[in-house]
């Protein structure tokens, strides 16, 4: 195997932006055939890595070789007729337009200068066939959902001549059986000699597909390993370059169960469309609620549901003892209930706006706008909350969009909190942060709790939620199948209630 | 989620079919509800007006809206795009009294007519190369491209100039007639656009291209699409559309006058929303902006009719444009619901 030569060979990159050093004399290579997987925490630099592959960013130093031949890409373009695609994480389609057009256009099937739907469509067909999908290609893209999105963006890629294919974090919106899918196709193409570069932060899943991989530390290159030679712990430590043990997690005290406490949040038959049907939920002050659901269960829309997010068309919600009508976000707040968007980007940080405006927003937005704060401080708050949550780097001025992911999800629960709230809900906080930042927001739940704070925490990851949570509520198919302290749970029974309840006595 | 699952193949029964429709044309909703309207509007005008749909009537109504469907057809494009065009009104009375003016200084009309479209289409350059490379806000741009076309019709004359042509004259008062219906070569021109607009939008690549920009301008890009060019060039048709339309209204009224077309762009504006073009972008049809056109004259004819006063046409229009805009959003909003 490693006499072959490889499709794609990064040799020295070095990728600067001003005086920041993102990449520094990295190599990489990519055998054809294979699956490879880069690794590192957010910030060590595969973003900008991958961009290089793909064309999005010019190299300051060093060279890219494709099948033996030196290329140098200006555009994405470029790249993509050299036979590099790519799908990345946030899908760059058209909802406006069909799904087969979505896969063609760019390189539409024309006749005498016309576009030829009829061919279109079915070549449409046959591509999404090859994926196992069967769905309309005539139907417009955004009916669709966003995991099926997510698996038209990869008919895309692989319509054309496509040697090596770059798959930015694809698995994030996809649930366990998408997932397999996912991996059954790349599978195929790997049969066909395509060379597959996936990027993901979920390591179960890179241990499952991929053959190499490739660790990046603080823009540098710490090694490359073939998969099955590379134990767990050496590759996080890898990619951590810190023992392992200081990352575990600490687990969560019991909470004293012979001590009953009233809920500060009480939920009895809260319904939201199909969204969420008849749930009971108590949020008890110094206590972790862990939410376990597939995607589609309903975790969102309990969440949403009970911070006034959307509009509850039946049951009713006590807050501080009292029955609240007509919920909505800025009443929850002033009630101390804090909602964070598991669409960190879209429903979250505001890019533009600094550091410090993004954590004052809020208290700034509750304090009204005749009551300014003082500019300094102002500064001194946000200075105090990036230096307790260790928001990295410590710059109140830099655009909030140029944070990595971690330190992104870190500045949202630094608005949050400097609202002094008393129920906190997290929807997928780590999602799509690398294990360090996922640890330490972790952590700093656990801290929040033990400080008093009512904690709700979503996530996909059933071992997270336990980790965390100190009782886990289960949904499935929008309802909640059962509540129960984590220390009765184990992944295993947990995963067996998330996805069958039936055949299990909870 | 269900969904990568198979749906099961749908037998074609009618539910199923409507389903397959709106997954496929959910944006033509706006559209036929435009249709509806229309239809409705000349039953209401049937029943008051015994005579209203006579086939005079309703040629006249092709007739008297030439120029706007010429100009709705290049607004739509351009919002369709996510932007705006502000300057056709102002561009379609440049172009008219510059015709007027030189048709009277004796130059053939052969020559004046492709000057006309040519004049447009370097206001609507100026615009596109503004809005695509200098970044400015369409709205911004195209109001500069408003005052300057206005201005310039000013320049050329301050007072209407009869056209004596009989080329341009002829283009209005032939009528080609069967039964009670018929035809002048300027509702020709006007349905030539639309059909001309129909195929370029969904049977090329540079209509694809107009959608695509209006669904993302940063996919479509990362599509390989020429999105620069195409953004540029639907403000390039738009001007030219404002120099077409300027040729029908100055066949229309016989005359050129520099202050024509004050406010015809918001007109045309709303004649588009009305056919069911979001004004955000992404959907849209020429299609659906002739209906909106011919839903604007009919209320127009209506009224005269009716012998109300025109300020009617205002109230009514605006009111027919809230419902649809609050249409628009509500079908947005499902879809939006739909694609979480």
């Amino acid at each position: 195997m490693e006499e072959r030569r490889p499709l794609l060979e990064l040799t020295g990159a070095t990728v600067r932006f001003g005086a920041d050093t993102a990449i520094d004399a990295v190599d990489f290579r990519l055998f054809p055939g294979e699956v490879h997987s880069l690794m590192g925490e957010n910030g060590a630099g595969k973003s900008t890595l991958i961009k290089a592959i793909t064309g999005a960013l010019p190299l300051d130093e060093g060279a890219l070789t494709l099948d033996g031949e030196h290329v140098h890409f200006s555009s994405p373009q470029d790249a993509q007729r050299a036979g590099i695609s790519t799908v990345y994480q946030e899908i760059d389609l058209l909802p406006n337009v069909s799904v087969a057009e979505n896969i063609a256009l760019g390189r539409e099937p024309r006749r005498l200068g016309v576009i030829d739907w009829r061919t279109m469509r079915s070549e449409a067909r046959a591509v999404l066939a090859d994926l196992g999908l069967d769905i309309d290609p005539a139907s417009l893209l955004g009916t669709h959902s966003l995991a099926v999105q997510q698996l038209v963006a990869i008919a895309r890629a692989i319509s054309t001549d496509v040697k090596v294919l770059v798959l930015d974090e694809p698995t994030s919106s996809l649930d366990v059986d998408e997932v397999a899918e996912l991996f059954r196709v790349v599978r195929d193409l790997t049969r066909r000699g395509v060379a597959v570069l996936f990027v993901s932060h979920f390591i179960d899943q890179v241990y499952e597909l991929c053959d190499r991989v490739t660790v990046l530390r603080d823009g540098r290159l710490v090694g490359e390993y073939l998969t099955n030679e590379l134990l767990r712990i050496e590759l996080v430590q890898a990619m951590l370059g810190r023992t392992a043990a200081s990352l575990d997690a600490k687990t969560r005290a019991e909470v004293d169960p012979t001590m009953p406490r009233e809920p500060y949040l009480s939920a009895r038959g809260v319904t939201v469309g199909n969204g969420i049907r008849d749930a009971d939920v108590d949020m008890i002050e110094g206590e972790v609620l862990g939410v376990a659901g597939l995607l589609g269960s309903g975790r969102t829309e309990l969440a949403r549901a009970i911070t006034g997010a959307d509009r509850v068309s039946a049951g009713i919600i006590r807050i501080a003892g009292r029955e609240q009508h007509g919920m909505h976000p800025q009443r929850a707040i002033n009630l101390g209930v804090v909602y964070s968007s598991e669409n960190r980007r879209t429903e979250g940080i505001i890019a533009d706006l600094s550091v410090l405006d993004n954590i004052t927003l809020a208290l700034q937005a509750e304090e009204g706008v005749f009551r300014r704060i003082r500019p300094d401080r102002r500064r001194e708050l946000a200075m105090s909350w990036v230096e307790a949550l260790d928001i990295r780097p410590p710059d109140l001025d830099r655009p909030a969009g140029t944070l990595s992911g971690g330190n992104q999800q870190k500045l949202l629960l630094a608005r949050l909190l400097a609202l002094s709230p008393r129920v906190l809900v997290l929807d997928e906080p780590t999602r799509g942060i690398d294990v360090g930042a996922k640890v330490e927001v972790q952590n700093l739940v656990g801290e929040l709790a033990d400080n008093g704070l009512s904690v709700m925490f979503i996530s996909a990851e059933l071992e997270e939620v336990l980790r965390v949570g100190n009782r886990v509520t289960i949904l499935r198919d929008g309802r909640i199948v059962d509540t129960l302290p984590s220390s009765m749970l184990t992944v295993d029974s947990l995963l067996a209630l998330v996805a069958r309840p039936e055949e299990i006595d909870g | 989620m269900t969904a990568i699952d198979t749906r099961p193949k749908p037998a074609e029964t009618f539910a199923s079919r409507y389903s397959t429709f709106l997954r496929r044309r959910a944006s033509l909703m706006p559209t036929l509800s435009a249709v509806v309207i229309l239809i409705a509007l000349l039953i209401g005008a049937r029943v008051r007006f015994a005579n209203f749909l006579s086939p005079g009537n309703l040629s006249a109504l092709l007739l008297d809206n030439a120029y706007l469907i010429v100009l709705a057809v290049g607004l739509t494009l351009v919002i369709i795009t996510g932007g705006i065009d502000l300057s056709v009104g102002s561009v379609m009375a440049f172009t008219g009294i510059l015709c007027a003016s030189l048709l009277a200084q004796g130059l053939p009309a052969f020559l004046v007519v492709p000057i006309m479209l040519v004049g447009g289409a370097l206001i609507g350059l100026l615009i596109g190369v503004l809005v695509q490379y200098f970044n400015v806000q369409p709205f911004i741009a195209s109001l500069a491209g408003l005052f300057l076309a206005r201005g310039l019709a000013f320049v050329v004359s301050l007072s209407s100039i009869r056209v004596e042509d009989p080329a341009i004259l002829w283009l209005q008062r032939t009528r080609w007639s069967v039964g009670g219906w018929y035809i002048t070569p300027t509702g020709i021109i006007a349905l030539l656009v639309v059909a001309i607009a129909f195929f370029v939008m969904h049977w090329t690549r540079f209509g694809r291209t107009v959608y695509a920009i209006g669904g993302s301008e940063q996919s479509a890009r990362l599509m390989g699409l020429d999105v620069a060019r195409t953004k540029v060039l639907v403000y390039v048709i738009s001007g030219v559309c404002g120099g077409l339309a300027g040729l029908l209204l100055t066949a229309y009224s016989g005359a050129g006058y520099p202050r024509n077309g004050i406010g015809t762009e918001l007109d045309a504006i709303a004649a588009v929303v009305i056919g069911g073009t979001l004004l955000t972008g992404g959907t849209g049809y020429v299609l659906g902006s002739l209906i909106g056109v011919l839903v604007y004259g009919t209320i127009k004819k209506l009224i005269s009719f009716m012998g109300a006063e025109q300020s009617w046409m205002q109230i009514i229009i605006g009111a027919l444009l809230l419902v649809f805009i609050v249409v628009q959003r509500l079908i947005v909003a499902r879809s939006q619901r739909r694609g979480r």
